[in-house]
C-alpha cells in the first residue's frame, strides 16, 4: 500500500505542530528575555531535563508503574461492574444512578481519606488512579451489552440459549470496540489520578517532583515533569489505539451494507 | 389430514394488565398445518403477525387456547424451529461460515459435540452456503457481503440445525425487487429439497402467493384470521407464474380482503388504494 502524499502529511502533522509551538515559545522567551523563574524556555527545560535525567527517570518509572497497577485494577473492576450492570435490568436500575453521583465527585477529594487509611505512598496513588479511571470502562461495557438486537436474542433463545450464552457469544464480543475505546480514555485519566495523588500524598513520583521543583523555584524541572507525564500518557494512548485497531477490525470497516 | 401444527382458539395478551382490560394482540386463532406445508401469513402492519411467530416458537404462551406442534403441546422455546428476520443480524466479528455455525454452538445435541466434530459441521455449513449461491463467500465477513447475500446467510443460519420448521418474519422486506425474486427462488428450492415446514410472515402478496401452499389473511389489531386461501398452482413454480392471469387473480382476490378491512377506518376520507 503506497501512502498518498496527503496521508503522509497527516501522519507528521502533530510533530510539525509540536515543533512550531516549541519554536514560537523559544522565540518569545528569547525576544522578551522572560525570566526562567516565571516561564522557562524550551531550551532551559531541555537543559534541566538532561541535568536531572536520573532523578526524572526514577520518578517517571514510579508514576508509570503506579498508574499501570491502578489502571489494571480499574480494568478488572470496571469490566466486572459493567458486565453486572449491562446484563441485568435490575442491577442497571440500582447501580447506575449511584455510579453517576460517584463519578461527579472530584477524585482529588478522596486523597486525604486514602492517606488516613493507607498512609503516604503507593496506596493513595494507585487507588486514585483506579477511582478516576474505572468509570468509563464500566459505562462502555454496560452499553455494549445492553444494546443487543432483540431479534438475534429471539433467534438464540428459541435454540435454548441461556442468558449466559447470549452474553458470552454476542454481548461481550459486541462490547469489545467500546471497551478498547474506553481504555484509551481511561489510561489518560489514570495518569491524572496518580499525578494528583503524588502531589499531596507521596515522596516519589512525577507529582512529588512537580511540587518539590516548584517549591525550590526550579521551573525548568517542573515543566520537564509535565512533559514526561504527557509523553507517557500519549504513548500508552497510542498503544491501546493500536491494540483496538488490531482486535476489532470489524468495527472500523469503511463501508457497511446493512 | 394429519395436523403438524395445530392452533385451537388461541388468544394472547402481552401481560396481565392487558389481559384484564381485554386487549389481545391476537384473537381466536385456529389453524392447522400439515407436515411440509408452506404457509404465508399476510396482513397490514400491526396485525399480530410477529405475535403469531412468537406463539409458534414457544417464546410466548397463549393466554387462552392451545398450540400443539408435532403432537405435543408447546410449553417453552421450541428447538425444532429456525428463525430469520428482516434484519439479517449477522455478527460482524464472525465470518459468514462462523455465523452459520452459531446455532450449533448453542443447540443440543450439537452443542456437546461441537468441538469434537467441528470439521464435520463446518463442511455442512459450507455446503449449505453453497446451495444458496454463497460459494466463495464463506470466509468473508458479513459486512463485505451485499444485503441479499447477508439475508441468504441469515436463512442458512436458521437452517443449519436442520429444524423441522422455518419461521420467516418479512425476511425479504428490505431488499430490492430483483434480489427479492432471486431469494424467493432460493427459498423455494431449499424447501423443495428438504421438505421442512415454513411459516412466512410478509406483507408482499405476490411473495405469499408465489411461495406458499396456503395463505392466511389477518386483520389489524386485534389480529384475527380473516381468510384462508389454498394456492393450488403446481410445483415447482417458475417466476414466470407470477405473470399469469391466474396468479394475478389470486393476488387480487387476497388484496380484496385487506382492502375490505381498511374501509371502515377511512370512511369519509378518500380511500387509499396503495398497491
Amino acid at each position: 500500500m503506497s501512502a498518498s502524499p496527503s496521508k503522509h502529511l497527516e501522519r507528521w502533522a502533530p510533530w510539525g505542530l509540536l515543533l512550531l509551538v516549541i519554536v514560537i515559545w523559544q522565540a518569545i522567551c528569547s525576544a522578551f528575555n522572560v525570566s526562567e523563574y516565571i516561564f522557562p524556555s524550551p531550551a532551559r527545560i531541555a537543559e534541566q531535563m538532561a541535568e536531572f535525567h536520573t532523578e526524572i527517570l526514577k520518578h517517571a518509572w514510579r508514576t508509570l508503574w503506579v498508574t499501570m497497577v491502578g489502571f489494571a485494577i480499574a480494568i478488572v473492576v470496571g469490566v466486572l461492574l459493567g458486565f453486572l450492570i449491562g446484563s441485568s435490568r435490575m442491577a442497571y436500575a440500582a447501580i447506575y444512578p449511584l455510579m453517576t453521583a460517584f463519578n461527579a465527585l472530584p477524585k482529588a477529594a478522596f486523597i486525604p481519606i486514602l492517606v488516613v487509611w493507607f498512609g503516604i505512598g503507593v496506596g493513595p496513588a494507585v487507588l486514585t488512579a483506579f477511582l478516576i479511571s474505572f468509570f468509563p470502562i464500566t459505562v462502555n461495557i454496560a452499553t455494549g451489552l445492553a444494546t443487543l438486537e432483540p431479534e438475534l436474542e429471539d433467534v438464540l433463545r428459541v435454540l435454548g440459549a441461556k442468558r449466559w450464552d447470549v452474553l458470552v457469544k454476542v454481548g461481550l464480543p459486541r462490547s469489545m470496540p467500546y471497551f478498547y475505546g474506553s481504555l484509551k480514555v481511561a489510561i489518560t485519566l489514570a495518569f491524572v489520578g496518580t499525578t494528583v495523588s503524588e502531589m499531596t500524598a507521596s515522596n516519589e513520583g512525577i507529582g512529588y517532583l512537580l511540587i518539590s521543583a516548584g517549591s525550590s523555584m526550579q521551573m525548568g524541572l517542573a515543566f520537564g515533569g509535565l512533559v514526561v507525564v504527557g509523553a507517557m500518557a500519549m504513548v500508552m494512548y497510542e498503544l491501546f489505539s493500536v491494540i483496538e485497531k488490531r482486535t476489532t477490525v470489524w468495527a472500523h470497516r469503511g463501508s457497511q451494507g446493512h | 389430514m394429519d395436523a403438524y401444527v395445530d392452533f385451537q382458539g388461541v388468544w394472547l395478551a402481552y401481560n396481565d394488565e392487558l389481559l384484564k382490560q381485554g386487549h389481545f394482540a391476537v384473537e381466536d386463532l385456529s389453524l392447522t398445518m400439515r407436515q411440509g406445508e408452506f404457509v404465508a401469513i399476510v396482513g397490514p402492519s400491526g396485525c399480530g403477525k410477529s405475535t403469531f411467530m412468537k406463539l409458534t416458537t414457544g417464546l410466548k404462551m397463549p393466554s387462552k387456547g392451545s398450540v400443539t406442534i408435532a403432537g405435543a403441546p408447546v410449553t417453552g422455546p421450541l428447538k425444532i424451529t429456525g428463525m430469520a428476520f428482516q434484519a439479517p443480524s449477522l455478527l460482524p466479528w464472525r465470518t459468514t461460515v462462523d455465523n452459520v455455525l452459531l446455532p450449533l454452538e448453542i443447540v443440543e445435541p450439537y452443542r456437546s459435540s461441537f468441538k469434537a466434530k467441528r470439521a464435520e459441521y463446518e463442511a455442512k455449513a459450507r455446503a449449505l452456503l453453497q446451495s444458496v449461491g454463497l460459494g466463495g463467500y464463506e470466509d468473508k465477513f458479513p459486512w463485505q457481503l451485499s444485503g441479499g447475500m447477508q439475508q441468504r446467510a441469515s436463512i442458512c443460519r436458521a437452517l443449519i440445525h436442520e429444524p423441522q420448521m422455518l419461521l420467516l418474519d418479512e425476511p425479504f422486506g428490505a431488499l430490492d425487487a430483483f434480489t427479492r425474486e432471486e431469494l424467493w427462488c432460493a427459498l423455494r428450492d431449499l424447501q423443495a429439497a428438504r421438505g421442512f415446514n415454513v411459516i412466512l410472515v410478509t406483507h408482499d402478496l405476490r411473495e405469499a402467493v408465489f411461495l406458499a401452499d396456503t395463505v392466511y389473511v389477518m386483520s389489524k389489531s386485534p389480529g384475527r384470521i380473516l381468510a384462508r386461501r389454498e394456492i393450488d398452482m403446481p410445483r415447482p413454480r417458475d417466476l414466470e407464474v407470477t405473470y399469469t392471469s391466474e396468479f394475478t387473480a389470486v393476488v387480487h382476490e387476497l388484496r380484496g380482503h385487506i382492502g375490505a378491512l381498511r374501509k371502515p377506518t377511512t370512511l369519509g376520507t378518500p380511500v387509499e388504494i396503495a398497491q
